[in-house]
């Protein structure tokens, strides 16, 4: 297990540098630059420019930028903002936590009606209820996730005006729990329709699979009922693919959802992503990939360890 | 060894007159286009305490759906194509709740799988697995029933139950997997045993010792067994009766000794003469059966055996033979049967 763990950890290391290499890369080849603002600025001469561009250091060859930059990540100084100099892990660091109250309810909810739906889905397969709920996880996937967001502040931000249409507190109210949930309802409820759809179609096809099993009709055998088959036998040999699926989403809880967090003008990470990309920042950009590089890996290891945790047949080695 | 009493469904005094189990009529006929797949068409025996009864046939010939049939352990939308009675104890089980019937399963009839690994849940620990019956039907507690699955692996010759108990199926070898299935089936002491092929996924050594055990456990139980098989072999040496399948029915029942010293259907008298056997002087060629098995779509209208039939007449392709007496203990379909 420990022999297990360092293992991964060491294979994490080249999966970061080759994920730090390619950011950095792509980053140098997008047009524009993070001077390219100052340029329509009348009130900055090209010699301020230039001057600026020595201060950054963004007038040496690319792969000095790079080195510069890569031992700062993994010495634990990410580098510092463009605009207004801050510690660029301090910036992403201050946004985690609405990300993750915004990202842990959605999937949280998401999980809990997504698994009931594909269960009762696999059982009455080919019921109304399945085929209702199988046509629209298809409907909900389609849709882009900003019309639902859209759709949702029309009716009830401004129609019925129940709920705030955007934003973490009323202002003036900052702290306040009740304000809180209230801006948190309609974020909420649109990033876990979209998670819902997804994890309703993986649970039911989980389930269905582990139903077909010749040991399930053991159990049917044995004269147990519906519900300790589905519990005791199902539940822990369909749970393995969805744990997996865990695993790949933990990272969203970090990373934030770019789409929802910007309609709903949520402080979260997927804002600050879509931000730093406008402004430019690359020091946050390429901060945040690193961030979410991490969580992945992290998130996949995790997965790894539960499922050996249920099924015995995997080993760790 | 002796095992816990459990209860059973009626007193044995009542039920000894009459057979255990009574299969009167048994029909799997699926709808399809243009005719249903007559899967098992009019199938019915009798088994009584004690006794195993051989039904053996090719790949094809309903020997499964029927077992399946009777412990109406077919899921939807099959189940509601079966027909006919079956009686077990007096008790007519196609007339339960599926609840009742679930009260039954694994206490007064249970079965043993082909494939012990894929009949086996691979992510719980065989121990469990057989404690479950115990809990189930006997209401005894985690500990008693972890207790109990131990005894009843003993009973089945594994060594170290302890061990074995704590184990996972994938750790045990093939033989030992099936050992264990036959504890959880026996957990209750069924009064009937149905074993589907159980000793078809294992090695030939280990297929003659999980034969004994059935028969040991039977002597120790009581227990009636239906045991199928495509192996006539394997019915010689276990079986007191045998009942040969074709194409959805009984072609012909009889004692063993009967059966295999003089099979009087022209399809048993085929299968028993395709057996190896080891006196044969010189190495020749096994006689088969010309053609195949018809499918459960495409039975002739007469008997089904008729067109791969060597003695077939017009009578044969015209009309199916019914399956009567032809000696006391003896039922037989044909109408140009061998001499007995």
């Amino acid at each position: 297990m420990i022999g297990f763990l360092l293992r991964r950890l060491l294979q994490a290391i080249p999966l970061l540098v080759g994920v730090s290499v390619i950011g950095f890369g792509l980053m140098h080849l997008a047009p524009g630059g993070p001077l390219a603002v100052y340029t329509l600025n009348p009130t900055i001469q090209a010699q301020d420019i230039e001057r600026i561009k020595v201060l950054f250091g963004l007038d040496q060859p690319v792969h000095v930028q790079y080195a510069k930059w890569a031992t700062g990540i993994f010495s634990g100084n990410w580098g510092y903002t463009f605009f207004g100099g801050r510690p660029v892990l301090g910036v992403i660091l201050e946004r985690v936590p609405a990300t993750m109250l915004l990202m842990g309810s959605a999937l949280s909810i998401a999980i809990v009606v997504g698994l009931a739906i594909g269960v009762l889905g696999a059982t009455r397969r080919y019921s109304v209820f399945d085929v209702l709920a199988t046509s629209g996880a298809l409907v909900a996937l389609s849709f882009p996730t900003f019309w639902f967001g859209l759709m949702a502040i029309y009716v009830f931000a401004i129609e019925l005006r129940w709920l705030p249409s955007g934003g973490m507190w009323e202002l003036g109210e900052e702290g306040s729990v009740v304000s809180l949930l209230r801006h948190l309802v309609l974020p909420t409820l649109v990033l876990a329709l979209v998670i819902t759809a997804t994890w309703s179609r993986y649970a039911r096809s989980a389930f269905l699979e582990a139903l077909q099993q010749d040991f399930m009709r053991t159990a049917r055998a044995k004269g147990l009922s519906p519900r300790a088959r589905l519990l005791r036998h199902a539940f822990p040999n369909a749970a393995k693919p969805l744990v997996a699926l865990l695993g790949v989403e933990l990272p969203f809880l970090f990373s934030g959802a770019l789409v929802a967090e910007t309609i709903f003008a949520w402080p979260g990470m997927g804002r600050l992503f879509v931000d730093a990309l406008t402004m430019k920042e690359y020091p946050i950009l390429m901060g945040m990939m690193m961030f979410t590089a991490i969580f992945v890996i992290v998130g996949n290891l995790l997965a790894d360890i539960a499922i050996a945790a249920i099924d015995p047949r995997v080993r760790l080695s | 060894m002796t095992v816990a009493g459990a209860p059973v469904l009626v007193e044995p005094a009542a039920a000894a007159q009459g057979a255990l189990l009574s299969v009167r009529g048994l029909q799997l006929h699926i709808p399809s286009s243009p005719r249903p797949l007559r899967a098992v068409d009019g199938v019915s025996f009798e088994l009584r305490r004690g006794e195993t009864l051989g039904l053996v046939g090719e790949s094809g010939s309903g020997k499964t759906l029927t077992a399946l049939s009777i412990m109406r352990l077919l899921e939807p939308p099959l189940s509601g194509f079966v027909r006919g009675e079956v009686a077990l104890d007096g008790v007519e089980l196609m007339s339960l709740s599926e609840r009742e019937m679930s009260d039954l399963r694994g206490r007064a009839l249970s079965m043993v799988f082909q494939e012990p690994m894929t009949s086996l849940n691979p992510v719980m620990t065989v121990g469990r697995q057989i404690a479950e019956p115990a809990m189930r039907h006997l209401g005894l507690g985690a500990a008693e029933a972890a207790a109990r699955a131990q005894e009843m692996l003993r009973l089945v010759g594994i060594p170290d139950p302890a061990r074995v108990a704590a184990s996972h199926p994938h750790l045990l070898s093939g033989g030992m997997r099936q050992r264990a299935m036959i504890a959880m089936a026996i957990a209750c002491r069924p009064a009937l045993l149905v074993a589907d092929e159980p000793t078809t996924a294992l090695d030939v050594t280990v297929q003659a010792q999980i034969l004994e055990l059935l028969g040991d456990l039977q002597r120790e139980l009581g227990s009636a067994i239906l045991l199928i098989t495509h192996d006539l072999a394997v019915i010689a040496e276990n079986a007191h009766r045998v009942a040969v399948m074709y194409a959805g029915r009984i072609v012909e029942e009889a004692p063993v000794d009967v059966l295999f010293a003089g099979a009087r259907h022209p399809y048993a008298r085929g299968l028993l003469a395709s057996i190896p056997r080891i006196e044969r002087s010189r190495p020749e060629m096994l006689p088969e059966i010309p053609g195949v098995v018809p499918g459960p779509g495409e039975r002739p209208a007469g008997c089904a055996f008729a067109p791969r039939c060597a003695r077939a007449t017009a009578r044969c392709h015209a009309e199916a033979p019914p399956l009567l007496d032809a000696a006391p203990g003896h039922r037989l379909a044909c109408w140009e049967p061998f001499d007995g």
